[in-house]
């Protein structure tokens, strides 16, 4: 999950800042995220994404800033 | 006048929010998140603090609470509801209010006086008010106000921003952002103007020799004018 490419990250940004400082040329941008590990009693892959869906769309991401991917399972 | 302000666990502000209620006349009660039904309320306010811990985003749980649906009730009926700090996260997380309230641009907490002027009289809050700009406190760590272009023209179009930071003379530009809120929006309104969500504290400024004594203008204006 990040926040749209639109929106100003401002932890991105301090942290590529922290980043050049420590000689690593060539960075363009850092943006920060979030990541979850969602653990789900259903054996069927697309019925567990499609939950997973729905958490992201009621509670997980506030789609105003932020947009999010469903990576898939272990 | 009745009042109810909301605790959710992490508010820290309830308490200052219900003494300034009462010190300006209203009849307050606290309302605790996990009740269904609201009490019968003229003003419901939802506080500042950190509701939640401020984990995932600020307000997100709160949003969610069990006492919301009765307060969106509320409002939907044409009641006044503000929220204050914390109280202006949740209610863009419920979505009563548009946009969505980022860190602040320089990555620090903000703690300090700000101004901010009144764009818009036209409302039970500020209608009559005797002063267009209030010295008010700030104290937060996302404030930066953002919406969509779409949302902004609609806020614009419709006379919605309520509060602009400014200067002491009203100077509304960039070295009067403490946050790098979008225009400088301090507050909005819903299209009807009967909710209002703003980052500065009126309520912690309701003693003369203690704070300064804007956020009394703001209270005991609006008790009149509800009243």
């Amino acid at each position: 999950m990040t926040l749209k490419k639109d929106v100003l990250d401002p932890q991105g940004s301090t942290i590529k800042k922290a980043l050049k400082g420590m000689n690593f040329s060539n960075l363009n941008e850092i943006r920060q995220g979030k990541y979850f590990e969602i653990d789900i009693e259903e054996k069927n892959q697309k019925k567990a994404e499609e939950k997973v869906n729905e958490m992201c769309k009621k509670l997980l991401t506030n789609l105003v800033i932020e947009d999010y991917k469903i990576i898939g399972s272990l | 006048m009745k009042s109810s302000v909301i605790i959710f666990p992490g508010s820290n502000c309830d308490r200052d929010m219900a003494v300034a209620l009462k010190k300006f006349g209203f009849k307050n009660q606290m309302v605790w998140h996990e009740d269904n039904e609201l009490p019968k309320s003229d003003l419901v306010v939802l506080p500042g603090g950190f509701s939640y811990g401020d984990y995932l985003r600020c307000g997100s749980m709160a949003s969610k609470s069990k006492i919301i649906q009765s307060i969106v009730n509320f409002a939907k009926s044409g009641g006044l509801l503000i929220g204050i700090c914390n109280g202006f996260q949740i209610l863009t997380e419920t979505e009563l209010l548009p946009g969505a309230l980022l860190r602040n641009k320089l990555s620090e907490f903000i703690c300090k006086n700000v101004f901010v002027k009144i764009n818009n009289t036209e409302n039970n809050y500020f209608k009559k008010i005797k002063k267009n700009i209030l010295e008010l406190h700030i104290a937060h760590n996302e404030g930066n106000y953002f919406c969509s272009k779409d949302q902004m023209k609609q806020l614009e179009d419709n006379s919605q921003i309520a509060l602009f930071y400014c200067g002491k003379n009203g100077e509304v530009n960039e070295n009067f952002n403490p946050n790098g809120s979008s225009k400088n929006i301090a507050g909005i309104f819903n299209e009807k103007k009967n909710i209002l969500g703003m980052m500065p504290h009126p309520e912690r400024m309701i003693e003369k020799y203690l704070s300064g004594d804007d956020g009394s203008i703001f209270f005991e204006n609006l008790l009149n004018n509800i009243k």
